[in-house]
């Protein structure tokens, strides 16, 4: 059946397509005239997303490595770590009488700060969103390219420039910044404060406002592309839940991206030109400052008025992914597309009105927090919504366990158990017990971290024949995906535990205090795994290395039965992605085990009687 | 050398990692791609199956293992009275969200196990159904206005508005790297103001305004002292912070609250049980019958060590894990034992000295009261049979520079001579002015003989019988102390009072 649909379909598009006459200019190829414009400064979003793809999975590994070398210091306080300082140099502080490696408190918390910069911004927003938005949209919505393929290429640029900024900080001599991923002032404002506020805290600063103009650009860009080049008869209702994802992503970031912005300038300004936003009455290293007026919760504001959106930023694209990959390979139509998207929507305007619970207990008036209570608990209800959708997918489906569903049903799975504690959090009173401490810590690591990652994965094993002709090794993605649900599951678990019993987090030692020091042993079993859960991503690393040149060939345009216009290109990959005409589309992405046809593509045109949306 | 050899390692493992993969590659050309799909389908579901069963139990059995190391369940219940209300709301969330993570995971694998294809399955099209939807959208929603609902009436309770009326013991706290300051009202019950500007690193750490009253009587403790606080009473702690932001983390009490510079804010809490009340709870169980310190077996249990402990939950630098403080919580009457044994930070530190506003300005109401006291004492003193000394150091007068004028603050003190001399009908006293050697000798003799009868006259306008008074000169012969020395000048400008009958 799969040979005869393939035919059917190149001959449908050829006859009923839509010719926008693309190829009649060559416009398009101009830009690939050599090496260099072809692969680097490609203006092509099929490049530019496997760009980003590739730099995110190199930020990945240094996060993700960072964040081995402090578990390393909490999980054996009592073990030399003097075998990395040929690496590390004098961030590792060698005791000359027992010749006890530690590492130096300051590089501690810098690595937990650029851990958790590194893997927000440039793995989860770039690496993830960067990488699906572009792949996916032109292709899903049978557009040639994005709207603007020179913003798109600078977009991608503007995010290397922030990544070479940010390397560059990681060998400073006074350290990268370490003030906390949130860099809240007066902390991150006054060099005095700690020595990664210097030049660190300044070469961040400028590292993420060059990323919040890639962001910004390539937002736009989604934007206008979803909006206006969408092929005929693709409908709104007709997109996919990826596009939907990415779209309602995009405009999340166009609107909370500028404010963290802002924020950041005023932090500027507070740096270097004596101005007072965010500081009053300071006495720090002997001095009182000449600062008053201004207010540290401000910051917090802005922050956060970027940060909780951010949370969603990172989520919805992976949602998205999951959907998708689920319907594919459950063989059925993902159940309640329309409660989908209004659950994406709902998610995204709520994500807009709950930042303050970052905040309860940061000296805002109390009062006001019971608005930010109800609306934070409110965003239950959409995700809720979405999970038993997903659950109900699987009902009935006929599903095929490769390792883009194992990974799309392990998203459910974290976002499950990291969703409920959010339910602990969202609530302000049991918020006093908890914020800030490991609970937080297990909370966004599994419902943003892991889930996001996983949704990632659930991606790259989906679409990688797209992206690169071939096939990602099965058995290793199975290692892959088994490993890493066991070891995530391993060590974000235990630290709810850990947070129950109050310890907080950002703690470089817990040794002083009688009531966060008795958790050694869970403390170990967390950096055991974290070492393992490593290790397994770089089977995954090596998978996918390798499958670029000696994957198993994808013989077929559309390997997964797929319905989606991206698997009606060519094998090849093709600059304006379709060779002749553009494909008419008829229906809902959704059509699957539907009149006892196991899929139906989109440009099918209907049987006389049957509906094409949903 | 080392390196080499690491690199070696890594290369062969991807060496076998790539192999491990070929492995599907060959099956699949062996046994045919359908069939390898099918087979793998049915292992996954399986794993898919045991990975459930093996999570869930491990979450619960693991939740029930540390269950007594967690906050609310054990031992370590709630330490102050709001404590419990949130440790109720965290269970009753609990167990809703602890409901649907088991329903929702054993769907999700079951599912999973259940649907995969087989030879011959095939998919329905199931793809919505409003009914179903509206109920799953229905339940959730009850479920968290409910929570919404308790939640809030918590924390609304938590941070209530108190009057002047209410009975409260105010604290303050101030974080600064890497330590606490801990200040106590003192017996006004309300803390003087602050300004960063005011603040000295040796003489006035907190940057407290003198000239603001309140600050009279505030206690500042000792940078490790314990902070003691009484069981069963309101305390308000005022959170402030100096140079960057820190959190101020009672675990035991469930209080947290940031503290921002130049923004104080404040938590309002009630410890219902002392330190001594919570080692006891404590040692009732198994753990924490163990030695405190493993390497002294002898030593005292676990549960004798406890303490309360403060902790900041802001970072704020490279010490924020060292920011310790003990609570401990005793009962009101040791509280007021304790309270009663700690001394004002300005009447210590700062009164009449070069920083004290009120030097030679101002007595305060409790000062006088106290001086009326001792000065009873001295008279009763020199009084007596057993006496050694007939004579009396009028302490606080004091009159203007090179003037026999006296100051405002003298009279508290020649009111209360007033006092006693009229108790004693008898009593006849002669007045005896004194001064340093600044000056020329005669003019002192002068000076000092003007000063005498100063303080003479202002007996006798206040009803003292002229008969019982008299007044001498000393100029500068009688020095008490060297005339080489501020200090020294300054104790020898006196006034003293000598019994001249009883």
């Amino acid at each position: 059946m799969a040979n005869t649909t393939i035919y059917e379909e190149d001959v449908l598009i050829k006859e009923q397509g839509f010719n926008d006459h693309f190829h009649d200019h060559h416009h398009g190829d101009k830009y690939q005239t050599n090496f260099i414009f072809h692969y680097v400064f490609s203006m092509d979003h099929k490049i530019i997303a496997r760009q980003f793809l590739i730099t995110g999975m190199i930020w990945a590994i240094i996060g993700a490595a960072m964040s081995v070398v402090f578990r390393m210091q909490l999980g054996f306080p009592e073990e030399s770590l003097a075998w990395i300082k040929p690496f590390l140099g004098k961030w590792i502080e060698i005791d000359p009488t027992t010749g006890m490696g530690k590492l130096v408190p300051e590089f501690y918390y810098a690595l937990v700060t650029m851990h958790g910069t590194i893997i927000v911004f440039f793995v989860l927003t770039a690496g993830l969103s960067g990488t699906f938005s572009n792949l996916l949209i032109p292709l899903q919505l049978g557009a040639r390219d994005m709207a603007s393929p020179f913003l798109n290429m600078l977009s991608y640029w503007f995010f290397f420039l922030a990544g070479i900024i940010m390397f560059y900080s990681l060998f400073l001599s006074t350290g990268p910044f370490s003030g906390g991923w949130v860099a809240y002032p007066p902390l991150s404002a006054l060099p005095q404060a700690s020595s990664g506020s210097g030049t660190g805290m300044t070469l961040w600063i400028m590292s993420l406002t060059f990323f919040v103009v890639s962001v910004l650009l390539g937002g736009i860009n989604y934007i206008t592309t979803v909006l206006n080049l969408r092929t005929k008869g693709m409908t709104l209702w007709r997109m996919p839940l990826t596009i939907w994802a990415f779209f309602v992503t995009a405009i999340l970031g166009l609107l909370s991206f500028p404010v963290l912005a802002s924020g950041f300038f005023m932090l500027i300004f507070d740096r270097s030109l004596g101005t007072s936003f965010f500081l009053s009455e300071i006495f720090i290293e002997g001095q009182a400052l000449d600062r008053v007026g201004g207010s540290p919760i401000l910051f917090q504001h802005l922050f956060w008025f970027l940060g909780h959106p951010e949370v969603y930023i990172i989520i919805l694209p992976a949602m998205g992914l999951v959907s998708e990959v689920m319907s594919v390979h459950a063989r059925k139509p993902i159940f309640g597309y329309r409660a989908m998207v209004y659950s994406i929507m709902a998610i995204g305007f709520l994500s807009f009105i709950v930042w303050a619970h970052h905040m309860f207990m940061s000296g805002v008036n109390p009062f006001l927090s019971n608005f930010f209570v109800v609306f934070t608990l409110i965003i239950a209800v959409p995700s809720a919504v979405k999970v038993f959708n997903w659950i109900t997918t699987l009902y009935g489906g006929n599903l095929r366990l490769n390792t883009p569903m194992l990974f799309a049903i392990g998203f459910v799975s974290m976002f499950i158990s990291g969703g409920l504690t959010g339910i602990f959090l969202g609530n302000s009173a049991i918020d006093i017990q908890l914020h800030d401490t490991y609970f937080v810590v297990a909370h966004f690591h599994i419902v943003m971290g892991v889930a996001a990652m996983f949704g990632m994965f659930a991606g790259i094993y989906h679409w990688y024949p797209k992206m690169y002709g071939r096939f990602m090794n099965e058995t290793l993605g199975k290692i892959h995906f088994w490993g890493t649900i066991i070891s995530a599951y391993a060590i974000f678990w235990p630290m709810h535990y850990i947070g129950m019993a109050g310890v907080p987090r950002r703690y470089f030692s817990f040794e002083s205090f009688d009531a966060f020091k008795h958790f050694a042993d869970l403390n170990k079993f967390i950096t055991i795994f974290a070492i393992i859960s490593f290790a397994l991503q770089l089977v995954f690393v090596i998978n996918f290395f390798y499958s670029i040149w000696y994957g198993k060939k994808m013989k077929t345009k559309n390997p997964w039965g797929a319905n989606s216009l991206e698997w009606t290109t060519p094998i090849e990959p093709i600059h304006g992605n379709w060779p002749g005409n553009l494909p008419v589309v008829h229906r809902w992405p959704y059509d699957y085990s539907k009149d006892e046809r196991e899929f139906i593509p989109q440009h099918i045109p209907l049987k006389e009687g049957e509906i094409g949306d949903h | 050398m080392t390196y080499l050899i690491a690199f070696a390692i890594i290369f062969l493992l991807a060496v076998i990692v790539i192999q491990i993969g070929k492995v599907t590659e060959l099956a699949s050309k062996i046994r045919g791609e359908e069939e390898v799909e099918l087979h793998n389908n049915n292992t996954q579901g399986k794993w898919a199956v045991i990975f459930m069963v093996v999570f869930l139990v491990g979450c619960i059995y693991s939740a029930y293992y540390y269950k007594n190391t967690m906050l609310g369940y054990g031992p370590l219940t709630s330490a102050s009275e709001h404590g419990f209300e949130l440790d109720s709301i965290f269970n009753v969330t609990l167990i809703f969200t602890g409901i649907v993570f088991v329903l929702t995971h054993i769907l999700l694998f079951w599912y999973t196990y259940k649907y995969r294809k087989q030879r011959g399955t095939k998919a329905i099209f199931y793809a919505h159904d409003t009914k179903l939807e509206m109920i799953w959208t229905a339940i959730p929603a009850i479920v968290m206005t409910f929570l919404v609902a308790r939640g809030l009436v918590a924390w609304n309770n938590i941070f209530p508005t108190l009057t002047d009326q209410d009975k409260f013991v105010e604290i303050e706290a101030t974080g600064y790297q890497f330590a606490w300051d801990i200040r106590y009202a003192g017996a006004d019950g309300k803390l003087g103001n602050k300004d960063f500007r005011l603040i000295d690193l040796a003489k006035n750490s907190l940057g407290m305004d003198w000239t603001d009253e309140h600050s009279v009587d505030d206690i500042v403790l000792g940078g490790t002292d314990k902070i003691v606080l009484p069981v069963d009473t309101t305390v308000r702690v005022r959170i402030t912070a100096k140079d960057v932001l820190h959190n101020f983390y009672l675990p035991h009490f469930r209080v947290k609250m940031d503290a921002v510079p130049g923004l104080p804010t404040s938590f309002i809490f009630k410890p219902v049980k002392t330190t001594k009340e919570f080692r006891q709870q404590l040692s009732e169980y198994p753990e924490w019958q163990v030695p405190a310190d493993p390497n002294d077996p002898t030593g005292p249990k676990r549960w004798e060590t406890f303490e309360y402990e403060l902790a900041c939950a802001e970072l704020c630098g490279k010490g924020h894990y060292s920011m310790r403080r003990i609570v401990e919580i005793v009962t009101r009457d040791e509280y007021n034992v304790w309270l009663a044994s700690q001394k004002s930070f300005y009447m210590t530190n700062i009164r009449n000295t070069a920083d004290d506003p009120y030097k030679g300005k101002k007595l305060f109401s409790f000062e006088i009261k106290a001086r009326e006291q001792e000065l009873k004492t001295e008279f009763a003193k020199v009084l007596s049979d057993s006496a050694i000394t007939n004579t009396i150091l009028l302490k606080h007068v004091f009159f203007e520079t090179g003037s026999d004028k006296l100051s405002d603050l003298s009279k508290h003190e020649l009111d209360n001579v007033v006092k006693i001399m009229n108790e004693r009908a008898s009593m006849k006293v002669e007045l005896g002015g004194h001064t340093d050697n600044v000056g020329d000798a005669a003019m002192n003799q002068e000076l000092s003989q003007k000063r005498a009868s100063s303080v003479l006259n202002y007996l006798i306008s206040n009803g003292v019988a002229s008969a019982k008074l008299s007044a001498r000169g000393y100029g500068q012969n009688n020095p008490v102390e060297s005339n080489d020395t501020p200090e020294g000048r300054d104790k020898n400008r006196r006034t003293e009072l000598k019994i001249i009958s009883k």
